[in-house]
């Protein structure tokens, strides 16, 4: 069938611009799909081949001292594949020209071998010297934001001891892709440390010659995790400390964990409503298309060609545009995925990449995309079929604008012909102006949606740093420490309140749902941090019971009223039955809050802080600052400005940062939406519009019959728009939430402006370009044929 | 004999009527039409606009269905046809000229006609049904870059290049001048000699009745008079 087939070229070629832009908007929502599970599926890859490369341990056992011997028996422990002991200590880092000194952990290695677990990758110098107690090797990340140099000096306190010690190397680990300074929610570069040394250097710093305070295990194939937990406990309890955890509690393993599976919910919830709306936009659009071919259809018809073949024709070019399209948004989606990745690398400090891309993505995308062009096709040559083949072709089809007459006959007196035209076209063709109608309006509400989630990721920003956290700085002691050291804070001059805190790490469960984590024990009526109700009002921290965040309710499965098992990490680890008393409002992690008072009973250890919220005077920083700096037992301190950057740089260079690229093909997507509405409208009219032309109207006027109704469709599609946004934005928001931070979806008039102005903007482009080629038609061609 | 008169009738109808719309606004295109058309018979209608005549080709033609009445086509009834069986009868049997030249914009002068040349069983070649309506050096323009009466004749070609056995030319000469004209009929007469093909023509101009071997004056929706010319006229020799 080589002259269907030249037809099928040319058509396709005649209709470039807007078989591009229909390609475009399906490519961008094939795109997204592939981007997002390309990227999340590298990263994971990634990860696991940098923890397996560098064997990360999969439990870590810290205890206060044991014995070096010890470790055989825990290498007996049935599921252990091998052992590391090492030692590790606190450590305060004195960075020159900062004020406040930085918190730091030093981190043992063996002298003599490489570290059988939880080695480290080398980014510049060389290994420390183990003869040689001086030398030190510095967090790389550390240093970069730091700017320290290999063969600098830094001071470091150990064990209440300054060292003066030389940098000799800088590394990462992949213990260490994300830390936090003490008491911080949030990672932050610049203000925690690690540096390693060699283990007799560093034993010999802190008092551990011959035995070790932190043990490492990597497991054996199928050993089960929480046996062998329980089996060290038991071996470790003589010598103290907290119990034995999995690398899923490593902060840093978590926060990538969480980093990731916020890709993953972004990535799961996001572009299938990208690739649905695109999806129904390429139906819309392929039936407009086919509908206006029906004198042609007609015409093969007439000459004896069946349906089937006039199907399979226009099937083919449905499918041309559509897994053109898709085809196109598999590439882009490589190439961005590759991109995107390479931004992600840097954020999770993986030290090298590897690129992994998912099948299934591809199917899902073109899938999709082929399906709907082709129900699109399908419906409407099935119409077209069901007519009388001299019904299809009867020339230039005048429509039957009878029945529009009479509603609208009232109206139409006080119209000029060419807005009459407008009217009755709009009032006879329902069908298709409601298609565009919808298009356009789905468009605004995708672009709406992410609109939205920006000024959702700002008020969270807002909301956590002026209403929930109102302190200047917050101060974290080394442990639980008696409320004389919040008093010493309090005569600080320049301190003008200091509120205690106490923190304290727990595994709350209700029945099998269960979730690590931390409760805040807050004063009472507290000034600076508070509890927060949905209101944004305080709450009153209950005599007995626990208020906890949504997020967390949420994971336990529990409301207002339920009880809680609260087993207690730290001290004589009592196991405590709480009352939720109420759930607060919270966008930024999962804390749980109790009363100082209550929380200290239950600990049973009397009065203890562990760390205090500060409101400073603001002339008198820096002697505050100072002052901090020299205190004995504080272990860090962290400026809310400090906390806010680190959260900020965490929201737009994480998981979050999606955003930006959602955003940018929300907005291609609409554009080509409103663009395609102008086309369309264009080609089925290109006939009208030129005899209006030989009639003698102006170009202008001429193009107000086709402008004035993409106006009244984009008009129309404007609320509509803003109801299908709204939906739509709860729906991204979740998308976006994370364990550490959550994004609302709130309703702000401004957004809804900003879509509509995007829209607008679309659309007047739009109507310029196709103004442009109506003037420039050739009045002759357009009346000579159809088309 | 019976007989003989249902091989030697191509097209037969009784009391076909087509009623486009319903109710108040119904339009009576056709008004019980009682028709029989000879194998290898030139057939000229005339009548005044909107009386009928495109219906009844259509319906003819099988393009369009009647609303009451029976139409055969060598003895199988048009109107009883499903759809697919009416596709088959258009593809194997039926040449159109329309009087709106429909030609495919998208394809050019050669392929339109290809178009119809693929699908049959036993076609002329493309050139050579161009080259019999004189245009042999036009093959590759597209139809915007042809005047009207070019285009007509593209028409013209792709209608007879698949050798039909029937061919409905609704007003094929209309928009031409009159020396083309008369090559165009002379391009239908000699099918008719030729191939024997059954030939239906509508047309304003009442001087081509000449060719016919029989003229039927249309109005109304109805038949108003049967006129049989005892030799028909070649082509060459009717002036209008
Ligand atoms: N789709 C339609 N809907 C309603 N009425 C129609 C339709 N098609 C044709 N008609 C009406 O049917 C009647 C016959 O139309 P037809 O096209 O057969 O006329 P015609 O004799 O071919 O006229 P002309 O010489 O002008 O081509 C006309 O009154 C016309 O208005
Ligand atoms: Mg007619």
């Amino acid at each position: 069938m080589s002259a269907l087939n030249a037809k099928l070229g040319r058509d396709l070629w005649r209709m470039k611009g807007q078989a591009l832009a229909i390609g475009l908007v399906i490519s961008m929502g094939v795109m997204m799909q592939v981007m997002m599970s390309g990227l999340v599926a590298s990263l994971t890859e990634t990860r696991d081949a940098y923890y397996e490369r560098y064997r990360l341990a999969e439990v870590f056992a810290p205890v206060v001292r044991a014995p070096e011997h010890v470790a055989t028996r825990l290498s007996q422990v049935p599921g252990v594949a091998a052992v590391e002991t090492r030692v590790t200590a606190s450590a305060r880092v004195d960075v020159p020209g900062r004020d406040l000194p930085v918190a730091a952990r030093a981190i043992s290695l063996p002298d003599r071998s490489r570290a059988r677990l939880n080695d480290i990758h080398m980014v510049a110098g060389r290994m420390f010297d183990p003869t040689r107690p001086e030398e030190i090797v510095l967090l790389d990340s550390f240093a970069v934001a730091q700017g320290i140099g290999v063969d600098d000096s830094l001071g470091v306190t150990l064990n209440g001891v300054s060292h003066d010690f030389r940098v000799v190397g800088l590394a990462a680990s992949p213990e260490y892709l994300y830390y936090s300074a003490p008491g911080e929610l949030m990672p932050d570069d610049a203000r925690f440390a690690v540096i390693w040394m060699g283990r007799s250097a560093l034993a010999a710093a802190t008092q551990m010659g011959g035995a070790f305070n932190e043990a490492l295990f990597s497991l054996a194939r199928g050993a089960s995790e929480p046996e062998v937990l329980s089996r060290l406990d038991a071996i470790l309890e003589p010598y103290g400390g907290p119990a034995a955890f999995g690398r899923g509690d490593l902060f840093s393993d978590h926060f990538v964990t969480q980093e990731l599976s916020g890709l993953v919910a972004s990535s799961t919830a996001v572009p299938p409503v990208f690739l649905a709306v695109a999806a129904f936009l390429l139906y819309i659009v392929i039936s407009r298309l086919v509908q206006s071919e029906r004198e042609e259809i007609g015409l093969m018809k007439a000459f004896g060609y069946t349906s089937t073949e006039v199907s399979i024709h226009y099937m083919k070019l449905v499918l041309a545009i559509a897994a053109g399209g898709a085809l196109a948004g598999c590439l882009f989606g490589i190439g961005a995925g590759r991109a995107m990745v390479q931004v992600y690398l840097q954020f999770f400090k993986f030290p090298f990449l590897v690129f992994r891309l998912d099948p299934a993505s591809f199917a899902i995308g073109v899938s999709a995309s082929v399906t709907a062009a082709s129900a699109g096709g399908l419906l409407v040559l099935r119409r077209v079929f069901a007519l009388a083949p001299a019904e299809a072709m009867r020339p230039p089809a005048p429509a039957d604008y009878s029945r529009a007459g009479k509603a609208f006959s009232g109206i139409a007196r006080w119209l000029d012909q060419p807005s009459r035209m407008v009217l009755r076209r709009i009032t006879r063709q329902p069908g298709r102006m409601v298609g565009a109608v919808i298009g356009i309006a789905a468009g605004m509400g995708l672009t709406l949606s992410m609109i939205t989630l920006m000024a959702g990721f700002e008020r969270t920003l807002d909301l956590s740093f002026t209403v929930l956290d109102r302190s200047d700085a917050t101060v974290v002691f080394y442990g639980a420490t008696s409320p004389a050291a919040v008093t010493r804070l309090r005569r600080i001059e320049g301190v003008t309140v200091a509120e205690p805190f106490r923190q304290v790490a727990v595994i709350m469960s209700n029945g099998r749902r269960s979730h690590k984590g931390a409760i805040t024990g807050l004063t009472e009526s507290p000034q600076l941090g508070r509890a927060i109700g949905p209101d944004y009002l305080p709450i009153d921290l209950p005599e007995r019971g626990i208020v906890i965040t949504p997020a967390l309710a949420d994971i336990l499965g529990v409301g207002a009223g339920d009880m809680l098992t609260v087993e207690v990490r730290e001290g004589a680890q009592p196991v405590l039955r709480l009352p939720v008393a109420a759930v607060a409002q919270s966008l930024l992690g999962s804390p749980a809050y109790m009363d100082l008072d209550a929380l200290n009973r239950a600990m049973g250890q009397g009065p203890r802080a562990s760390g205090a919220y500060l409101r400073i005077d603001e002339d008198r920083r820096t002697e505050v600052h100072s002052a901090l700096k020299d205190m004995p037992g504080v272990a860090g301190i962290s400026l809310k400005d400090d906390a806010r950057i680190a959260f900020e740089t965490i929201m737009n260079t994480g998981a979050g940062s999606t955003r930006y690229v959602m955003g940018l093909i929300a907005f291609i997507i609409t554009f080509g939406i409103v663009y395609n509405a102008a086309r369309v409208a264009q080609a089925e009219r290109a006939r009208d519009l030129a005899s209006l032309r030989v009639i003698g109207f102006h170009t202008g006027e001429t193009a107000f019959v086709l402008l004035g109704e993409l106006a009244v469709v984009v008009l129309v599609a404007l609320p509509i728009g803003s109801l299908m946004g709204h939906f739509l934005s709860s729906a991204v928001a979740k998308g976006f939430s994370t364990e550490l931070y959550q994004i609302p979806a709130m309703f702000m008039p401004s957004s809804h402006g900003a879509a509509a102005l995007i829209v607008l903007v679309a659309a007047l482009t739009s109507g310029w370009i196709v103004k442009r080629d109506i003037d420039r038609a050739e009045l002759i061609s357009a009346l000579k044929t159809r088309d | 004999m019976k007989d003989l008169d249902q091989r030697t009738t191509t097209f037969s109808t009784r009391g076909l009527t087509k009623v486009y719309g319903e109710g108040h606004s119904a339009v009576h295109a056709l008004r019980g039409v009682d028709l029989d058309i000879g194998r290898g018979e030139i057939v000229v209608l005339l009548g005044p606009s909107g009386s009928g005549k495109s219906t009844l080709l259509n319906i003819l033609g099988g393009l369009d269905r009647a609303s009451a009445g029976s139409a055969t086509y060598e003895g199988d009834s048009l109107t009883d046809m499903t759809d697919r069986a009416l596709t088959t009868y258009r593809r194997d049997h039926v040449g159109f000229v329309f009087q709106f030249y429909n030609l495919m914009p998208s394809l050019t002068a050669r392929e339109n006609v290809e178009l119809v040349t693929e699908i049959s069983r036993n076609p002329m070649g493309p050139d050579e049904a161009l080259e019999l309506v004189g245009l042999k050096e036009r093959v590759d323009h597209f139809p915007a870059q042809l005047s009207g009466g070019e285009q007509q004749r593209v028409a013209i070609a792709r209608a007879v290049a698949k050798q039909p056995a029937v061919l409905f030319c609704d007003e094929p000469t209309g928009a031409l001048d009159s020396s083309t004209g008369r090559a165009v009929l002379r391009v239908l007469r000699d099918v008719n000699d030729r191939l024997g093909t059954t030939i239906l023509i509508v047309t304003h101009a009442a001087a081509t009745a000449a060719m016919a071997d029989r003229v039927i004056h249309f109005a109304d929706g109805a038949i108003r008079e049967v006129v049989v010319n005892e030799t028909r006229t070649p082509p060459e020799e009717i002036h209008w």
